[in-house]
């Protein structure tokens, strides 16, 4: 009852979508599943109004429709289940629900809590959760919210008189095992009313509930599988199939690293909700990958080497040397260096010029007194410059007018000039043209080469296997699995995948 | 040529422009005026705003604020705010004063003491301000805001209301006393604008109050210890804040509780209106100059003209909302609390 027909969506530099055909039975659950990128989430946009498509159309019963945004895909039955972060923390539950509709109650400008709490108690108990439906939803359990979500989608049953089609983007992924079994149950009763499309990375779990699911991988469709022929194996290599080019990601250059030192050392170092036990070993010119799906843990590891975060359980040594407090300062003048995956926010200053920026994580090396020494500073851009082959009319240019290529160039020069040896890279290429990420992973090699040891997020699967020495995969901040990858024998894409999801 | 008028060149110039225009403005309603009364008037040559001794004038006048608004620019970089200037200007001037006579009540002895004294007031009552804002992570305008009730007060109990006289012709002499027609606390004034020129184009300190502003996510991931920072720019803005005390005092003679009245009004309208954006991490020195030119220029031609001061506060009140309008992408953000 619900279609997409060959769907296209672009941005620029990516094509999301390519020509997607997509249908929802009624009181159909279908599946959604793909790796990191695959167009999952564009598609979820586009089907609640978020994103208007470039080419293709969408029908509900056959009827062609255009939605502007997403209040004008509600009005047509399409509701979204967002992950918990949707809910405004400071605000009751009742007020959550019918936040944006709340004309129902309102007599002469004021709202009536009565019946307002009367019909929140309604959606609630659809959705089985006995709670005062003016609790704030800040006192909530994740699991509570996530309900609460669907409680607040679900009133529009009430609203509109069709079928529904529920959106449900990684619902389980906060919520215990028994917590996950009650939604489904509550998924499988509200059918008799709403279609649902679910996007998970655990594929056991879609499995079990759906009846459909969509393989997405580069942006297109690639397989649909009912639930009784559906073979895990098999989908998480219709996900992933694809050629390497070895010389693409530099293989041949790929040295053994240097064993006997360690530059970075965690054993069994926990954050509460983000990682679990995790211990490795940073050698010198090792690249090491972390491997995972997006909220493995990645990130928060990264981060808690360089000091932004402090585990809550387990040792970190740099250097040999035990760390009992964390900053970013204290990890920086170890030699630790960061390039975070959003450029624009955390890895240049715009408004600052390339050679500020360049200087930044190092100003005590150019200053006497606090009086800098521009004229070093410059000197030192510009050998920068030329070295990386940066492309920027001069030094004193703001950085955030170059690509994003060069930009990334800078935030490397940045670290390496202060003589940073060891590397973290969260998504280095992201966003990149191929060039710019030629010339990256020709730096990571460069880098190895003289010693730098790098922990690597790497932006796809491929990536990751090309460039590394040692992979870890994680799932749910556990680790799954530790690969060692000389040129020849490195993993395939499928063994990663198999410990992903 | 295409460059010279891109949207950027153009607001980084439109400060500079407005005070010209300003400056070309007051003398056509003169004139209008003049001609009107049936007097002779040649437009430019005999406008009694556009003359030297008129340029004097907005100059003192200017020279106190100019001093406070280059502290709070250093604030405004770095994406926060400080509200305490007009307590601290009262205090340091106050303590000032009395130290002053204490210590000889004249220049040529060990009074000039007083002055380094006044600057390391108002440093310690900024820092105490940056430590309030970061130690127990209370929001700036919020902390800086009763920091300066606090300072006000304090100025009004060392006081009691009364005016502290401050003759010594030396002293004076920063009115009195011109070169080139203009007084020595224009000299001293452009000097104190130099060094702050010096602390934010050459010092770690000021490089950093960009860092900051500009993004202070990184800044922190760059190993920069955001939280000094942050005190040491509220400290600095403090000897700023007394600096213009110091100008305030040697203006008109006198200290008292309401030395600092009005600062804080006229030096962040004067910063905004220069170009120093709110949010953080562009402006500097020299934008606030041309701002502190265009908010006196603006004070005196209405007077000279012969418009009531209340529509000056209204023309400043809109000035204020028209360079913030003009310097903000509205397209960049969505939201703004």
């Amino acid at each position: 009852m619900y279609e997409l027909q060959k769907v296209d969506k672009k941005f620029p530099g990516v094509h999301a979508l390519k020509a997607v055909d997509f249908k929802v039975g009624r009181g159909e659950i279908v599946g959604l599943v793909g790796e990191n990128g695959a167009g999952k989430s564009t598609l979820m946009k586009v089907i609640y109004g978020a994103y208007q498509p470039d080419g293709g159309t969408i029908s509900i019963d056959g009827k062609t429709m255009r939605f502007q945004n997403p209040r004008q895909a509600m009005e047509h039955g399409i509701g979204m289940v967002f992950q918990e972060q949707s809910l405004i923390a400071n605000l009751t539950v009742m007020e959550n629900i019918f936040l944006g509709f709340e004309k129902q109650f309102v007599r002469f400008g004021v709202i009536n809590w009565k019946a307002m709490a009367a019909a929140a108690r309604h959606q609630l108990a659809k959705v089985k959760l006995d709670i005062e439906p003016s609790t704030i939803t800040a006192k909530l359990s994740f699991a509570q919210r996530q309900l609460v979500e669907l409680a607040k989608v679900l009133t529009l049953e009430e609203r509109i008189d069709g079928d529904l089609v529920i959106l449900l983007d990684e619902p389980t992924s906060v919520l215990a095992r028994e917590e996950v079994q009650l939604l489904f149950k509550l998924v499988r009763d509200l059918t008799t009313r709403a279609s649902f499309v679910f996007v998970s990375h655990r594929m056991e779990e879609v499995l079990e509930l759906c009846d459909r699911v969509y393989v997405m991988k580069d942006g297109a469709v690639v397989d649909v599988v009912a639930q009784n022929q559906a073979d895990i194996d098999a989908i998480q290599h219709k996900m992933v199939g694809r050629e390497v080019d070895k010389r693409y990601y530099r293989e041949h250059k790929q040295k053994p690293y240097d064993a006997d030192k360690v530059l970075v050392s965690m054993q069994q170092a926990s954050i509460e909700r983000k990682y679990h036990d995790i211990s490795f070993d940073l050698h010198p010119g090792e690249v090491l990958c972390l491997v995972g799906t997006e909220g493995s843990g990645r990130e928060a590891i990264l981060r808690t080497i360089v000091g932004l975060e402090r585990p809550s359980a387990g040792r970190l040594a740099i250097k040999g040397q035990r760390l009992s407090r964390f900053s970013a300062r204290q990890a920086v003048a170890k030699g630790v260096g960061y390039t975070p995956r959003e450029r624009k926010i955390e890895g240049i200053v715009g408004g600052m010029t390339v050679f500020e920026n360049m200087t930044l994580s190092q100003l005590h090396n150019y200053a006497r007194f606090g009086v800098l020494r521009v004229g070093d500073e410059k000197r030192l851009a510009r050998e920068w410059i030329e070295r990386l082959a940066i492309k920027t009319p001069s030094e004193m240019k703001d950085c955030g007018g170059l690509s994003g290529g060069n930009q990334q160039k800078v935030v490397l020069a940045k670290w390496r000039s202060g003589g940073s040896d060891i590397m973290l890279l969260d998504h280095p290429t992201r966003g990149l043209d191929i060039g710019a990420k030629e010339d990256v992973y020709e730096m990571i090699r460069d880098m190895s080469d003289a010693g730098v040891g790098i922990v690597l997020v790497a932006d796809t699967l491929e990536e990751s296997i090309g460039l590394a020495h040692t992979i870890i995969v994680l799932k749910d901040g556990v680790a799954q699995k530790r690969f060692d990858c000389t040129p020849d024998s490195k993993p395939s894409l499928y063994d990663l995948v198999h410990h992903m999801i | 040529m295409k460059a010279l008028l891109s949207r950027d060149s153009l607001l980084k110039w439109a400060p500079v422009l407005v005070l010209l225009v300003l400056m070309l403005t007051f003398p056509i309603f003169e004139m209008l005026n003049d001609l009107a009364r049936g007097k002779e008037h040649l437009y430019l040559l005999d406008s009694r705003f556009l003359s030297v001794r008129n340029f004097a004038r907005i100059a003192i006048a200017a020279a106190p604020a100019l001093m406070v608004a280059l502290g709070v620019t250093f604030i405004i970089i770095m994406g926060s705010i400080d509200l305490s200037m007009e307590g601290t200007v009262s205090v340091s001037a106050v303590s000032f004063a009395y130290a002053f006579i204490a210590l000889g009540g004249t220049l040529a002895s060990w009074a000039w003491l007083a002055m380094p004294l006044a600057l390391v007031v108002g440093a310690a009552i900024g820092m105490l301000n940056g430590l309030v804002h970061v130690k127990l992570k209370i929001p700036s305008f919020m902390a800086s805001l009763a920091m300066g009730f606090v300072g006000t007060g304090f100025a009004l109990l060392l006081t009691g209301g009364e005016r502290v006289r401050v003759d010594d012709p030396i002293f004076r002499s920063l009115l009195t006393v011109r070169w080139f027609n203009f007084p020595i606390m224009i000299y001293v004034a452009g000097a104190f604008l130099l060094l702050m020129w010096f602390v934010q184009t050459r010092t770690t300190l000021g490089r950093n109050f960009y860092a900051v502003g500009g993004g202070e996510e990184l800044a922190a991931a760059s190993g920069l210890n955001v939280s000094r920072v942050r005190i040491l720019g509220f400290t600095l803005a403090g000897v700023c804040y007394a600096m213009g005390g110091l100008l305030a005092v040697g203006k008109i003679g006198i200290a008292e509780t309401v030395t600092g009245a009005n600062f804080m009004f006229v030096s962040i309208t004067a910063v905004v209106v220069g170009g120093t954006a709110l949010w953080g991490g562009i402006g500097g020195v020299f934008n606030t100059l041309i701002g502190v030119l265009i908010v006196f220029v603006i004070n005196n031609g209405m007077v000279v003209i012969g418009l009531p001061s209340y529509i000056q506060s209204a023309v400043l009140g809109a000035l204020v909302i028209l360079a913030v309008v003009l310097s903000t992408d509205r397209k960049a953000i969505s939201f703004v609390k």
